[in-house]
């Protein structure tokens, strides 16, 4: 076989008999170019994140190392930060409200009382430039620019913090560290450190973490320096984080988001190979017969198998080479685009290593592909030459098919399993893959069997054509469905689910369920806050105390123990978390019994204490009912055992608590009181707002549209890179249907002179163009949907543990679109053959 | 004539050739037991109704296919005992062929055309015989038109320069004018006839055309897939 390529004569005819397709064959090739244009542009975006990770690593964390706390640092930690040595910084954060009097407006931020030179590392970025400085010397605070922009304030702008009236320096864009994504919940405002006192919102109780900033002297080793330390810090239950570890976690995300990013577009790339595959498969079946005649001529099956083959190898090069070029000018626009969602700023500089995978990748499955319809060639018998009927023999076995079948199923596999690197993702990929594509093909067979036995009699004559050319001999509807259908059912499903998350949320605010939950409240201002809901004729649904603890023992095991211990596989944020109890002496109503007696009331004195667990912690933690617990309640230990397994239905805005205690364990523990209640509409909410913060500046709300927004906002971040990446697959399938529809052009010339012959107008014979087009289109959309929806039903449920949504709008949108844009790219690529002249096509057919 | 003499001076010997197709439950015998010989040099018409096996008869022969029973010797190969590729080389080397159809490339000259199966020898052939030829036949002119740009005879003339350029010892003809008007057929035919001549090139025809097939010094009469007297 090898031999066949080194022969002269091989290369001359695969040039030579490519003469009459030159234009068709590029046109095949650039099916694949999109989803190399794809995966070259992620690839070279991952390495440059990589690179900018690695080259910003410090400026990730703004200083070499940050150890934080829920508690204040008290002498003991000071000395173990003093021992690290360098220079410090100290940092107070917690939720709270900020007010703007200018407008009126008030929200839910991250204060961020800050003290000392961070960042080390990188810079604020602020608006304008001076205020990173002005706001440390107590000059006002800076507040995240989207927060200030949505309440009409900026530089100069009057704001209150707490009891502090002050104003707005500047406006924040970027603290090294931080991901703009995360921070949409609880946008931050920076104020100095010393400032913090005025707020007079410190010492109510509120969450607070405390971290310490430290930039190590120079040519010091975090990693050596922290070494000796660590057990200390543990002891202390110090949390640390240095610039290595970040760059690792920052590292891994983004090489798993690559990952699937990477997978989304090697569904274009598998696309555009079935296209090349199916125009191949036409191309060899009009050359099967010239295929014959080099027999005849004593052309050895090699060498005939070669011309092909050497054909199809051009094809996925002129793709490669086409899809590399475009690659590359989307990687350039990919970091401006994404320069508010990434946490630093990336370089747009192009990968070759990056373009040489994706080119292995282009090669290979384009290749495997083509080379099922390349395998008749084989089978061609010299016969086939002087004998028209002659049974070429593909339909016999052929253990080739099979081999090159499973070479398929291989590649694809391999591919998910190098961007996964898990088994269980690339397997799950790669079966889902096969069953989209089978359910696909599967449909297709069924809309043809479907529209060879309509009766279509009734129908005009345009559309009875237009239908028939879905089933005549040689259609590619099945290929079309495929192409088409697979880019509606990746957009459609995406939609769907986001649909499906949204709703979830919405469905939360009905009734007289709670849609704003307040809290922060001091147990002395409860009758306060309830007096100023009752003025407002707002409802308090539920009033919860809070006291936040941490887990000390689980079945007599110390919890800092299990951390070390993998065995267990106990995830260590359930064994680190501060958990936040309440106690209360029935069940809430978004919760349900699953096992042993809820517990409402226990003396002061009793020990251990029954406590009620979520089900889901208590699988994490691995105990049930009857198993011992041991919690650190602000220094005092509290023994409970596990009385009983709740089921939480956390959708709903209100307070929902992993542990629920007794009333009476908890009397003496210093609480915080959790609110909530139900706002008619946005304008009530704001009002509710204005007029809690003003009377209780450290009162804390959030309310449901603040979810919704922010849900919605993170959620459609992700879906935009994936929208994008669906995109290129719809994109694959408009060239895959351009392909097929000029590799059938002779065929439908042929047929329209003969209508036009026959008396036909020229109308007429686009109308049939329309109807055929019109109906693949159609049925690709009903397809796509329905996969759609039955795949965003499943991820619903399984996944997200919610009931799916199927909006109609975006039903419909899709249903229409698809066909409207089949018809228009079917027609666009139909022009010329409703008005060449009869005569003039026979001659260039002949 | 001992047997051994006729297959070391024969050309072509076909033996007792038998060839069955295995349809859904029954067997179909389109050929049985035919014997033929061509010398180098003779010219052999195969003639009979439609569906009496001259065309499998001309395919077994150029071993285009394999027979259920019976031997084939061409140009001294035995070409039951060869595979595929062997038996094209043997074709190549030995043999020309022209269709009924003409089964032009589309896709390349009528130069490019005659000169495949000197190319299919390898490395790059000089393109003088294939044009001699051409111009022989009446295309010196035409030598860089595409099929679709040439009549049917016209392309004939090109199929027949092209079974001639390797100068075969042996020509393969199906219905070589069955698909020309009768004085375009006339032409063709006296082509073929003359390089038979000129070459000293074996002639095998399929044919329907008495006339062409009384010009041949053999005719081989089938019927029901056996041979019978003329």
């Amino acid at each position: 076989m090898m031999r066949a390529f080194l022969s002269p004569w091989v290369w001359r005819l695969a040039w030579r008999d490519s003469r009459s397709s030159r234009g068709r064959m590029v046109l095949y090739a650039l099916s694949i170019s999109l989803g190399i244009a794809a995966l070259v542009a992620i690839g070279s975006l991952g390495r440059a994140v990589r690179r900018a990770i690695d080259d910003q690593a410090k400026g990730l964390l703004g200083a070499d190392v940050v150890v934080s706390s829920r508690k204040p640092f008290g002498d003991e930690e000071r000395a173990v930060l003093e021992r690290l040595g360098g220079e410090r910084s100290d940092e107070v954060s917690f939720a709270s409200m900020i007010q703007f009097p200018g407008t009126g407006g008030t929200r839910l931020v991250n204060v961020r009382a800050l003290s000392g030179g961070f960042p080390y590392y990188g810079a604020l970025e602020t608006d304008p430039p001076e205020a990173a400085e002005a706001f440390r010397r107590g000059e006002g605070v800076l507040v995240e620019e989207g927060v200030a922009r949505q309440f009409g304030a900026g530089p100069g702008s009057p704001a209150k913090l707490g009891e502090w009236k002050t104003k707005v320096v500047g406006l924040l864009r970027r603290v090294p560290g931080d991901s703009v994504a995360f921070t949409t919940l609880a946008p931050r405002v920076y104020l100095a450190g010393d400032q913090l006192p005025r707020t007079k919102l410190l010492g109510r109780g509120a969450l607070v973490r405390y971290r310490a900033m430290v930039r190590l002297p120079d040519a010091t080793d975090a990693g050596k320096a922290l070494a000796k330390l660590r057990p200390r810090m543990r002891e202390l239950k110090l949390d640390v984080d240095t610039a290595e570890k970040r760059k690792e976690s920052l590292g891994k995300a983004a090489e798993n988001l690559n990952g699937f990013l990477n997978l989304v577009a090697f569904i274009a790339l598998l696309l555009g190979a079935v296209g090349i595959a199916s125009a191949i498969h036409v191309h060899v079946r009009q050359r099967l017969p010239q295929v014959a005649v080099l027999r005849c001529l004593g052309a050895p099956m090699a060498s005939t198998f070669a011309v092909y083959l050497l054909q199809s190898v051009a094809l996925g090069v002129i793709g490669i080479v086409a899809g590399t070029v475009l690659g590359s000018a989307i990687h350039h626009a990919v970091p401006w685009v994404l320069r508010d969602r990434l946490p630093f700023p990336v370089d747009a500089s192009f990968s070759w290593m990056a373009a040489g995978q994706a080119a292995l990748a282009g090669l290979g499955v384009s290749l495997s592909f083509a080379l099922m319809p390349l395998l008749p060639v084989r089978r061609v018998s010299p016969l086939a030459a002087i004998r028209a009927a002659y049974d070429t023999g593909t339909r016999r076995f052929d253990a080739a098919r099979w081999l090159v079948g499973a070479g398929i199923a291989g590649s694809v596999l391999a591919f998910a399993l190098l961007q996964t690197r898990s088994v269980r993702q690339g397997v799950g990929f790669a079966a889902g893959l096969a069953v989209a594509f089978g359910l696909l093909a599967l449909a297709a067979r069924a809309l043809v069997w479907v529209a060879r036995s309509l009766p279509t009699g009734r129908l005009p004559f345009a559309w009875r054509q237009g239908l028939a050319s879905l089933h005549r001999p040689n259609n590619r509807t099945g290929t079309l469905l495929v192409a088409l259908g697979l880019g509606t059912f990746l957009i459609v499903s995406l939609q769907l689910t986001r649909a499906s998350l949204l709703a979830s949320l919405r469905m939360a605010d009905v009734g007289k369920r709670a849609n704003a939950v307040l809290f922060d409240v001091q147990p002395d201002q409860v009758d306060g806050v309830v007096g100023v809901l009752g003025r407002l004729n707002l409802p308090v649904v539920e009033s919860a105390p809070i006291v936040t603890m941490r887990l000390k023992a689980v079945r007599g095991r110390l919890a800092t123990e299990l951390a070390t211990n993998r065995a267990d596989r106990i995830p260590g944020w359930v064994l680190q978390r501060e958990y936040r109890c309440t106690w209360r002496t029935n069940l809430a109503d978004s919760e349900r019994l699953v096992a042993g007696t809820f517990t409402g009331r226990v003396s002061p004195e009793a020990s251990p204490v029954p406590v009620s667990l979520e089900t889901g912690i208590a699988r994490d933690l691995g105990v049930s009912v009857g198993d011992r617990l041991s919690f650190d309640v602000q220094g005092q230990v509290v023994e409970a055992v596990v009385g009983s397994l709740r089921e939480v239905e956390w959708r709903q805005v209100r307070p929902n608590f992993f542990v629920v205690f007794p009333e009476g364990a908890l009397d003496a523990a210093p609480a915080m009181h959790v609110m909530a209640t139900r706002v008619a509409n946005a304008t009530e909410s704001a009002r509710m707002q204005r007029e809690v913060v003003r009377e209780y500046p450290n009162v804390s709300v959030i309310d449901l549209a603040l979810v919704l927004d922010t849900v919605e906002g993170v959620v459609s971040k992700v879906a935009l890179g994936i929208r994008l990446m669906a995109l290129f697959t719809v994109l694959t399938g408009v060239v895959v249907l351009l392909g097929a529809i000029v590799t059938g052009r002779s065929q439908r010339l042929q047929e329209a002179v003969l209508m036009r012959t026959l008396g036909g107008s020229r109308a007429m014979v686009r109308r049939i163009l329309a109807a055929e087009y019109a109906g693949l289109g159609l049925l690709a959309g009903l397809v796509g949907c329905g996969l759609a929806m039955g795949a965003a039903a499943a991820l619903a449920r399984f996944v997200f543990k919610t009931s799916p949504a199927f909006p109609v709008f975006e039903i419909a949108v899709a249903v229409v679109a698809v066909p409207v844009l089949t018809l228009a790219v079917g027609l666009m690529a139909s022009r010329g053959i409703s008005d060449s002249p009869p005569l003039a096509i026979l001659r260039n057919e002949g | 004539m001992g047997m051994e003499d006729t297959r070391v001076q024969a050309l072509l010997d076909v033996r007792d050739l038998s060839k069955e197709y295995r349809g859904a439950g029954h067997v179909l015998a389109v050929l049985r037991g035919v014997n033929l010989a061509v010398m180098p040099g003779e010219t052999c018409a195969i003639v009979g109704p439609s569906g009496s096996g001259k065309t499998t008869l001309l395919g077994l022969a150029a071993g285009l296919d394999v027979p259920t029973s019976g031997s084939v010797h061409l140009a001294g190969h035995d070409m039951g005992s060869l595979g595929e590729d062997a038996r094209a080389a043997v074709r190549n080397e030995h043999t020309g062929f022209v269709f009924q159809n003409f089964q032009l490339f589309p896709t390349l000259t009528a130069l490019e055309n005659v000169l495949v199966p000197l190319e299919l020898r390898g490395g790059r052939s000089d393109p003088c015989p294939a044009r001699e030829l051409l111009a022989k036949v009446g295309l010196g002119e035409r030598m860089d038109h595409y099929p679709i740009q040439l009549s049917g005879g016209e392309q004939q003339r090109v199929a027949i320069a092209r079974a001639f350029v390797t100068r075969p010892r042996l020509l393969f003809a199906d219905e070589p004018t069955g698909n020309l008007d009768g004085d375009t057929a006339r032409r063709v035919a006296d082509m073929i006839f003359d390089l038979n001549r000129d070459a000293g090139t074996a002639l095998v025809l399929v044919t329907h055309d008495n006339e062409l097939a009384s010009r041949c010094s053999q005719v081989v009469r089938l019927r029901n897939g056996q041979r019978v007297e003329p």
